[in-house]
């Protein structure tokens, strides 16, 4: 009876961490592209909010999740966009913009949710999609085969961008735009198109990660409901040394501390509620100190490239 | 290197354009979620821009909120001026402000003269720790420190909550079973006088004033200052000359977590009376407005408070007056500062704004 019992703890711990998991890997591999190619995206929280409100929006209006997390790709391109101009066309300051926006982010989607939305209300979200013959598999089907489409996509995701970034033409020119950025533009590629693309990429990434909190895991929307998780997604990227694999190791190491605490709450261990949210912060701040002295950003990380000037 | 906009005190006239343009801008955006929102900008705009000037309660609560900002804003300016880019302010004010009604409500039997400077210690050591962990993360283990203050935000925020709901509550709540989170009121021996009587103004202010000056003698009159603003230039340089650059590092963070602090303590000693939930308010946020439109110098940081002090009461009076929602601020503070470093490109290489001047004219020839 505690055998059966323990077993569906585990089970349910980890399939929920698989589960929280994907926001944090959705926005770090996004991260990842737009830093590999030389640009910190701070703003990362802020596009992360604006998903999550307008994919929690248009699913609450068209009753279709499908067509609110296309809103919230949408509108993270729009503000990867936004941070693209600033940064790579302005020539900001990376981390003032990135700040600047994360409080944009912040602002709008609690004005729109008040003027457009008022109080709590839920959405039928995005329901789990069993996948037949693997998700019937005895224990290992509801750990990790009986999950949204999002957990798929996110899963793959992995070895494609592992595959675009390390195999591929363009992936070579956004690894050279990070690191010797005067290079690509000797062979004539844009260096701020690379950035651009990239900033793109990372912010329908945000967007569908931010959707990814209201459509998929939680059915609402809350004012900040991201509570700081696009920064840590930043974080992950560091722990995760750029690259892809590292990233997924990251994020499921992240999400398994989330479950865990999620869980002791609901099965009443006698825990102060305050000390097992704090934990994921706790642990982020472990993380990067034991980053440190292993990671070797790309070199021209942060640095506007300014073309005919020595790097 | 990092703080292009401390560089360029030089051109003050320009800056300061730039700052206006910058939030004219933002409140002209703003103006399209108004008109979104099927509201009349100008008669929004009418109640937020001048209801905090035309009344004493107006006046006086602009300058309640000013404070705070004032207070984080000066040390947001030590750490930006040293290259750390601290968003820690909202941790830093709520360790502040609970240490100071901690050791308030603790040592309650105290005489006011002793209790006082206590308090006030406490509150600023508590701030001054928490941001000082971030400069000594930074300084020591190369960890981002706008990483490390969000994350330390989010635990303070909880730690916060955990003392207000527990040790640190008021015995009455729990004895009327209302159990609302607070501390019990602190000894009315520390707190800080009313400036005018029957407003919330208070000592507070003048205090924020005073180290608004000293803070402007540290970073531009003493080799402490100096060394400061050396490692944010450039640590590298700074290095080659000696400076011991991760002391100075962390010393800036300490120094901006202090105040911030102190701003904690003057809601808790001046405006409340005892520790209560979300006090921080998002001043810690504000104040880097404040701090990057006051372009990060000590005194010019003054006016630029009192403005978004003004701001931030004038959304909230919008808010009642034609129910736009307050979080409005929000919005218009991220367009300000988006557009103040945005536009400092045109400040850096003046040539820039030169070149595209002449584009358009030749564009409009064109057409012409």
């Amino acid at each position: 009876m505690t055998d059966f019992m323990e077993q569906g703890i585990l089970i349910g711990i980890i399939a929920t961490g698989i589960r929280l998991a994907i926001p944090y890997l959705l926005a770090a591999l996004g991260e990842m592209f737009t830093q590999r190619s030389g640009v910190y995206n701070l703003g990362l929280e802020g596009i992360m909010l604006m998903g999550a409100f307008f994919g929690f929006y248009v699913t609450f209006l068209t009753h279709s999740p499908m067509l609110g997390i296309l809103a919230a790709i949408v509108a993270g391109a729009l503000m990867g966009l936004l941070m693209a101009f600033v940064s790579v066309t302005l020539q900001a300051e990376q981390g003032i913009s990135g700040i600047g926006l994360s409080m944009l982010g912040w602002g709008l989607s609690g004005l729109f949710f008040r003027l457009y939305v008022g109080g709590i209300q839920t959405i039928q979200g995005l329901q789990p999609w069993k996948l037949p013959v693997l998700g019937d598999i005895p224990i290992l089907g509801l750990m990790l085969f009986d999950h949204n489409a999002i957990v798929y996509f996110a899963f793959l995701l992995v070895p494609v961008s592992w595959f675009v970034l390390f195999r591929t033409t363009w992936g070579l020119s956004v690894r050279a735009a990070g690191m010797t950025p005067q290079a690509v533009d000797t062979l004539g590629v844009s260096v701020t198109k690379i950035r651009y693309q990239c900033l793109l990429l990372g912010g329908m990434l945000a967007g569908l990660a931010g959707a990814t909190l209201t459509v998929a895991n939680t059915h609402m929307f809350a004012d900040n409901i991201t509570a700081g998780r696009g920064f840590i997604a930043i974080a992950l990227v560091y722990f995760g040394r750029w690259s892809p694999w590292g990233i997924l190791a990251g994020s499921l190491l992240f999400s398994m501390a989330d479950s865990f605490q999620l869980w002791v709450q609901v099965l009443g261990i006698n825990f102060p509620y305050e000390l097992a949210v704090m934990l994921p912060y706790l642990v982020t701040i472990v993380a990067l100190m034991i980053s440190f002295g292993r990671v070797w950003p790309p070199a021209a990380l942060g640095k506007p490239y300014e073309r005919g000037v020595r790097g | 290197m990092i703080l292009v906009c401390g560089g360029v005190a030089s051109v003050k006239g320009k800056t300061l354009m730039v700052s206006f343009t910058a939030l004219i801008g933002a409140l002209l955006i703003g103006a399209i979620f108004i008109l979104l929102a099927k509201s009349d900008p100008i008669r929004a705009y009418g109640v937020m821009l001048t209801g905090p000037f035309s009344s004493t309660f107006g006046l006086t609560e602009t300058l309640v909120r000013t404070t705070p900002l004032l207070l984080t804003g000066l040390g947001i300016i030590i750490s930006f001026r040293s290259g750390v880019l601290n968003i820690g302010g909202e941790g830093q004010i709520l360790m502040g402000a609970i240490a100071s009604a901690g050791v308030a409500v603790t040592f309650a039997d105290m005489p006011g003269w002793v209790l006082f400077p206590l308090v006030l210690m406490s509150g600023a050591l508590a701030g001054g720790i928490w941001g000082g962990i971030a400069g000594f993360l930074k300084a020591k283990m190369s960890v981002n420190e706008i990483l490390s203050t969000v994350m330390l935000n989010q635990i303070a925020a909880q730690l916060y909550l955990l003392l207000i709901r527990g040790i640190l509550i008021d015995p009455q709540e729990v004895a009327y079973g209302t159990g609302v989170p607070q501390t019990a009121l602190t000894p009315s021996s520390v707190w800080l006088s009313r400036l005018i009587p029957g407003t919330r103004l208070n000592t507070g202010f003048i205090l924020a004033l005073v180290l608004a000056v000293l803070t402007y003698i540290l970073l531009m009159r003493t080799t402490v200052g100096y060394r400061l603003r050396a490692v944010g230039a450039g640590p590298d340089a700074a290095r080659y000359a000696g400076i011991n650059v991760p002391f100075y590092m962390v010393l800036s963070m300490f120094l901006a977590g202090a105040l911030a602090g102190l701003a904690g303590t003057v809601e808790v000693l001046g405006v409340h009376h005892r520790a209560l939930e979300d006090i921080s308010a998002g001043y810690g946020f504000s104040a880097i407005v404040a701090a990057l439109f006051g372009r990060l110098h000590p005194i010019g940081i003054i006016p630029a408070s009192i403005l978004f002090g003004a701001l931030i009461l004038g959304a909230d009076m919008m808010q009642r007056a034609v129910s736009i929602p307050a979080a409005i601020v929000m919005v218009i503070q991220g367009f300000v500062i988006l557009f103040v470093v945005a536009s400092d490109v045109f400040i850096r290489r003046p040539e820039l704004l030169e070149q595209w001047k002449t584009w358009r004219r030749r564009k409009s020839g064109e057409v012409a």
